[in-house]
């Protein structure tokens, strides 16, 4: 049996909140804080901090990478992710527990850190590389790839601070890209940048992948975790719910209901509504009522709507917003019918729903709202109430077929096309469903 | 193949000097870049690095040696007997300056890569070195048109630079720990500096200070760096027992600055 390129054994950090929450204390705080409680700040001292101060942000987790794979760590936001990377990347101490890392490794926490606006492009390649813990001599052989991979050639000799925002991280990570490490562990670094960076960031990834190294992959992106990794950890409230194949993991994580982004409840009192309605709670739900975090681009999805009419006898009608991931709107869809009844008060759900194979990859964001049309009026309304995920799986039965390569556009439909020759001496006509 | 273990390690840690060596490259460009932004901007440029000991050295004529009467106290000239002062002194405030305020201005580093910690402070006093190579060029330029020759105490010059670069250290790495810990320090800091120039003899001879205080008055690390510089340079005779003193404080200066700044390392990128 091989030797583990990442062993992680009980791995636990805890925070202290309360006091250090805005992350600096003044000194003045110290010596109040010393002089009127002596014995909590020797008991801070002597290493035992006041539980009740106490925040674990991971606790307990252990899991092991073997050489070679591919590993994809997905959770919610604040589940932990963050930290484990900054332990792994020895940014931070932990608190208890312990790593064993077995090879070169690098970390990728942020792209073109350091990266300083006075300096040339050439000159912030040679200072970038050395933060990341590259040998000048490594550098100056592989600069001419570098400069080659950024685009940014006529530039090089001008400061980055008149480089455009692209350009700036095409350098970047250009820069980063030539890392040569057994072991590469990588933050979202993806998620800024236009489409098509983000798109060569990820073949880059995706080379180093193929390339036989063990990755550590953060992302919020089912997507491209689906696509890069082979194993997957899953991360809930700073312990490891779940690790396996990735698409076990991605299956877990959709599947991991109420406690998403997904689902949102409001108690009464700060519930969106007014005099004559309130909304009580908004999900994104399958065809079998599961809450679910992410959607098959081929199944149908639900947006329901759960809220209680306070004033009855008004004709109501529910609508949902969606836009994507960089803010824009796709559409909004009235819940109006011509022959609707106008409602006695009491709970009501409603659910729209968005037809298969009409959204493309990425994440979802619905807004929902309830209005009157006779006259037009809101009776509550809650910008992006809830988000979800769109995956493709890549199985061939999308409107991507077998092609996994980059895939414009907001929607993804499958159309029907009308194939015909017209040059032959006897057309002959065929309908195809593609 | 290379193995690292990340555990926590509580308590006083040494330095480790062999991580240090591995990113002196890391170290070598930090304090290039320093220097190359600092006058990337100015008009003047590089020219700066000389007008500055130029013009502080005027300034403290002027007041202290013609209207305050110092340079009756003085055997040679006031202006040359401030310069070889102002150039360790400069050399330390700047330093300790720029380390002090080294860890906050490099936050970001801080949170996003791992390299030792330490390479941020000391890189700052390294781009003082730089400074400082100007201005004694600038000093034996000096000294040639005012026709003071090189004495054979020149020699002795690499010992009192050392001393100066690992008090500026010390004192550096101490003050960027507490600065990111409590952000007071920042005040603290420039006004312990302009205390300490007048703790140090700077503008005055060390000869002024009685006798019997001397050696308590070299418990200020400076006291003795300087008063070797100004013998180095100037080929006074050495006040030994002030410098040994000194040397003997700078080293504890330097040691509690390091481990200072080691136990409370493993903090900083969580409360930077």
């Amino acid at each position: 049996m091989t030797q583990p390129a990442i062993r992680v054994n009980n791995l636990g950090k805890r925070y202290q909140i309360g006091s250090r929450e805005n992350g600096y204390t003044t000194f003045r705080e110290a010596l109040v804080g010393l002089l009127s409680n002596p014995f909590r700040r020797f008991r801070e001292l002597s290493g035992s901090p006041s539980e009740q101060n106490a925040f674990w942000a991971l606790k307990d987790v252990s899991f092991d990478v073997q050489p070679g794979d591919v590993v994809g760590i997905i959770g919610r936001n604040g589940a932990g992710k963050s930290t484990l990377l900054k332990i792994l990347s020895q940014i931070t101490e932990p608190t208890e527990g312990r790593v064993e890392i077995n090879g070169r490794v690098a970390s990728l926490l942020e792209v073109g850190t350091g990266f300083h606006p006075e300096l040339t492009g050439r000159e912030n390649i040679y200072l970038n590389g050395a933060i990341l813990g590259m040998r000048r001599a490594e550098i100056r052989k592989k600069f001419d790839e570098i400069v080659a991979f950024s685009e940014v050639e006529k530039f090089l000799d001008t400061p980055v601070k008149r480089y455009s925002s692209g350009m700036h991280m095409r350098l970047a990570f250009a820069v980063a890209a030539h890392l040569d490490p057994e072991i590469l562990i990588i933050d979202e670094v993806l998620a800024v940048g236009d489409a098509t960076f983000q798109k060569k960031c990820l073949g880059r990834i995706g080379e180093v992948a193929q390339g036989g190294r063990t990755v550590l992959f953060v992302s919020h992106s089912m997507q491209a975790v689906t696509r890069l990794c082979n194993r997957g950890i899953l991360m809930s409230q700073g312990t490891v719910a779940a690790s396996g194949e990735i698409e076990e993991i991605v299956r877990a994580y959709m599947s991991a209901g109420e406690h998403g982004p997904a689902f949102r409840t409001w108690l009464p009192a700060n519930a969106p509504g007014g005099s004559v309605a309130r909304l009580n709670s908004v999900r994104v739900r399958d065809e079998s009522g599961e809450t679910i975090q992410s959607a098959d681009i081929r199944r149908p999805v639900g947006v329901e709507l759960e809220y209680d009419v306070l004033t009855g006898g008004q004709r109501l009608v529910p609508n949902i917003h969606v836009s994507n991931g960089d803010g824009v709107s796709l559409f909004t869809v009235l819940g109006w019918r011509e022959n609707s009844q106008p409602r006695p008060a009491g709970r009501y759900r409603s659910t729209a729903w968005i037809p298969a194979n009409s959204l493309a990859e990425g994440t979802l964001t619905v807004g929902v709202s309830l209005s009157t049309l006779d006259p037009v009026a809101v009776h509550f309304h809650a910008p992006d109430a809830v988000a979800f995920e769109v995956i493709d799986s890549l199985d061939g039965d999308s409107a991507r077929g077998p092609y996994a390569g980059p895939f414009p556009g907001v929607v993804r439909p499958v159309l029907e096309w009308d194939n015909e020759s017209v040059s032959q001496a006897s057309p002959i006509r065929q309908r195809v469903a593609a | 193949m290379t193995r690292i273990i990340i555990e926590p390690r509580p308590g006083w840690r040494m330095v480790d000097w062999h991580a240090l060596w591995r990113y002196r490259e890391l170290l070598g460009l930090l304090v290039w870049r320093d220097v190359q932004i600092r006058y990337k901007q100015t008009v003047l440029g590089a020219l700066w690095a000389v007008l500055q000991p130029l013009l502080t050295m005027l300034v403290f004529t002027l007041f202290f040696g013609r209207l305050g009467g110092m340079s009756r106290n003085v055997t040679g000239d006031y202006p040359l007997f401030v310069f070889a002062a102002l150039l360790p002194w400069q050399l330390f405030s700047t330093a300790v300056g720029q380390a002090g305020q080294s860890l906050v201005a490099g936050g970001n580093l801080i949170s996003k890569v791992y390299f030792p910690r330490l390479i941020i402070p000391i890189s700052s006093v390294g781009s003082a070195i730089v400074d400082f190579a100007v201005s004694l060029i600038v000093m034996l330029g000096l000294m040639a048109y005012c026709g003071v020759s090189i004495s054979p105490h020149f020699l002795t010059l690499p010992l009192f630079l050392a001393g100066t670069i690992l008090a500026a250290i010390g004192v550096g790495t101490l003050l960027a720990a507490l600065v990111i810990e409590y952000r007071d320090f920042r005040y603290v800091m420039t006004f312990l500096l302009q205390i300490w120039m007048f703790a140090s003899p700077v503008a005055y001879p060390l000869s002024i200070v009685p006798a019997e205080y001397r050696l308590l008055y070299s418990l200020n690390p400076m006291v003795g760096m300087i008063s070797g510089f100004r013998s180095a340079l100037l080929g006074e005779p050495f006040a030994w027992g002030c410098i040994g003193v000194s040397w003997l404080v700078t080293l504890g200066c330097l040691g509690l600055g390091l481990l200072y700044f080691r136990r409370l390392e493993r903090r900083f990128a969580d409360i930077v």
